[in-house]
């Protein structure tokens, strides 16, 4: 065993690295919980970001345009959803599941010719002076532009739902999706917009990952961070920031758990790979003690008979 | 202007009905992306629908839709239980390999001692490794009001991971040349899980599958354990004022369907599969959640279901070597399905009227 061969500035980088499509996906979903939805499909809108993204990329030979096109492909993805749910009324878990195994098939189908293809590399940011500051630079500001981006969304979300007034409405929308009718707000046009809103969150999420973090396509290459990333938006109680903390939290155990594989501990890979899972799980554990920061229309059917 | 009514009762044609014309709305959109993948559509659905059944080769098919159908029709009458309550155990692919597990593990403890024992052994420790590996969940959901959901999800990674190490490390071969994977157990006849009647497929899966279908069907019309279950999904309150314990019901909902599925993976292991390889298990656990929503959650229905989506696994293996279509087809198919129905049971519970537009 050698810890010393891990670097802890290379640690802290690839941290943000292995952190970016978990918030992406987490405060998607975040949206839409706070419309009242409760979306189980996010694992499968991000596999389908991941490999529509994947493909674009490698066939445009632009990466900007790939995660344009996972953004897409995670939206179609809910806008499946949304129809099921909010035009005919089916059960959000069971929809969600469909939606996730659905997704899988999906995108091992298109994503058949693209094993073992190397896609086009993304551009990194370079601020001069900036990027080039000791260990600072390195960690902070020498990444690719998508981890800046998911800090930008990150933040417009918190703005939007704390300071304007359409924040203020999708979460009446989710508080009491009653009263928000009543008070003339379109329920359902909203909360299909918020799960669009997820699908392309979703996404993009799942298109770092195919297209940055690995990079390539192998089936199910998500491995449940869809998932993670569902049980994240529960750890953050619903607040944007402290999604953010959240997905860092978990990327932190990502990469270390990967370093001491690297290092050769004598922990057995197997049992290092099971860490983020089961953290997630105590975590979940933890949380679950405070359940008033739930919308309270999480999951309802909303129908206007009136 | 078509506005949604709701149905005062659930449409008792439409429960019926809903599966059949999900199943026949699957075959059309299925058709026409078999038809996008460069395939001709109509033979298509006929190698996945007909061929099993009735072509020239079907008697070497046949079997196998008990084989298939067995796993899934035992897991999706366990998790039935819980869904009608409102208990979401999604995690049954992680009971099915924690099951097999523990139920190999018994066997191979034996090995190469025989006995008549040793089966009966094995069966119980698959059902009490997958009735644990649920009572994690169940504990944590009754104790500290975690997430049942996303608690059982996580664990099919965990279970995943244990599989991998176990076939690699602990339960390896030591005669097996370095090769990742256990002892076969089909060849060592106290722990083989054989055909009962030589050719018809029928394992004691099979078997107890059949059992599972009668048990939940008097445990769900005839024991009051059952009525409880069918009240807390559908009135949670008056449950509640009825003094059922929901904790109660979770611990028995997630018990069982644990149990069900260690039962199934069990089975596999020691039969058709034949030993503990880090490829193991190929989604039952969630191809059964589609399995119990398409049998509407009734024991009946779900042995129907089971066997239907069996043959789509098996007409998906045949049009995959015949037509080259691929494997990921049949998996969006079967996700497909469960779409379809979701959509139609749209009409089990509303009614489409058509209205004038009133003035606001």
């Amino acid at each position: 065993m050698d810890l010393s061969s891990i670097n802890p500035v290379l640690l802290l980088a690839s941290l943000m690295v292995a952190a970016t499509p978990l918030l992406l996906a987490a405060v998607g979903e975040l949206v839409v919980e706070k419309a009242g939805v409760l979306n189980l499909g996010v694992e499968g809108m991000m596999i389908t970001g991941a490999i529509c993204g994947f493909a674009i990329a490698v066939n445009t030979g632009d990466p900007l345009l790939g995660v344009l096109a996972a953004a897409g492909g995670g939206a179609v993805l809910a806008l499946l959803f949304a129809l099921l749910t909010q035009l005919a009324l089916a059960n959000q878990v069971a929809s969600g599941l469909g939606l996730t195994l659905f997704g899988l098939g999906l995108s091992a189908l298109i994503g058949q010719g693209y094993q073992g293809v190397r896609p086009p590399s993304f551009p990194r940011l370079n601020i001069p002076g900036l990027s080039d500051m000791p260990v600072l630079g390195r960690i902070l500001f020498s990444h690719d532009l998508m981890v800046y981006l998911g800090l930008l969304i990150v933040t417009a979300v918190w703005f939007m739902l704390k300071y304007t007034r359409a924040g203020l409405i999708l979460r009446a929308v989710g508080e009491n999706h009653e009263a928000a009718h009543a008070l003339g707000y379109k329920v359902k046009r909203i909360r299909i917009m918020a799960i669009l809103f997820g699908g392309a969150c979703a996404g993009m999420g799942g298109a770092y990952i195919s297209l940055i973090r690995v990079p390539q396509w192998t089936e199910g290459m998500t491995a449940g961070i869809g998932w993670i990333a569902l049980a994240l938006v529960v750890f953050a109680s619903w607040k944007p920031w402290r999604v953010l903390l959240g997905a860092y939290l978990f990327g932190g155990v990502t990469v270390i758990q990967l370093n001491l594989q690297a290092a050769g501990v004598a922990i057995p890979v197997e049992y290092l790979a099971m860490s983020p899972y089961l953290i997630t799980i105590l975590v979940l554990v933890i949380m679950s003690a405070d359940k008033s920061r739930a919308p309270a229309s999480l999951g309802r059917v909303f129908h206007a008979s009136r | 202007m078509l506005k949604l009514e709701k149905r005062p009762q659930p449409s008792q044609t439409w429960i019926y009905l809903a599966p059949v014309v999900a199943v026949i709305a699957t075959m059309i959109a299925g058709g026409a992306l078999f038809a996008a993948l460069g395939k001709d559509p109509l033979v298509a659905i006929r190698t996945i629908f007909w061929d099993p059944l009735f072509s020239e080769f079907a008697f070497f098919y046949r079997p196998q839709l008990l084989v298939k159908g067995a796993p899934l029709v035992l897991i999706a009458i366990g998790l039935s239980l819980g869904f009608r309550a409102g208990i979401w155990n999604i995690g049954a692919e992680g009971q099915y390999i924690v099951g097999a597990l523990t139920g190999a593990g018994v066997g191979l403890a034996f090995y190469p001692l025989e006995g008549w024992f040793i089966f009966p052994l094995m069966v119980l420790g698959g059902a009490l490794g997958g009735w644990a590996w649920a009572m994690i969940p169940a504990v944590l959901r009754v104790k500290f009001g975690t997430n049942e959901i996303l608690v059982s999800l996580m664990l099919v990674y965990v279970a995943e991971q244990l599989l991998a190490s176990m076939s690699l490390g602990l339960m390896k071969n030591p005669q097996g040349f370095g090769f990742p994977g256990s002892r076969n157990l089909q060849q060592y006849p106290s722990a083989h899980n054989a055909e009962l009647i030589a050719g018809s497929g029928m394992h004691w899966g099979v078997v107890a599958a059949l059992i599972a279908v009668v048990f939940a069907y008097v445990l769900l019309t005839r024991h009051i354990l059952g009525f409880h279950i069918r009240l807390t999904g559908e009135a949670p309150r008056a449950a509640r004022f009825a003094g059922v314990n929901p904790g109660r019901l979770v611990l028995i909902c997630l018990g069982l369907a644990g149990a069900m599925a260690g039962l199934a993976g069990l089975f596999e292991v020691s039969g058709p599969a034949g030993r503990v390889s880090i490829d193991f298990n190929v989604g039952y656990g969630f191809t059964a959640i589609i399995v119990a929503f398409l049998g509407r959650l009734h024991p009946l229905g779900i042995a129907l279901a089971g066997l239907l989506m069996a043959l789509t696994y098996i007409g998906g293996e045949i049009a995959q070597s015949r037509l080259g279509l691929p494997a990921a087809a049949i998996q969006m198919f079967q996700g497909m399905l469960l779409f379809f129905l979701l959509a139609v049971d749209l009409m089990t519970n509303y009614r489409l009227r058509l209205t004038k537009r009133e003035v606001a």
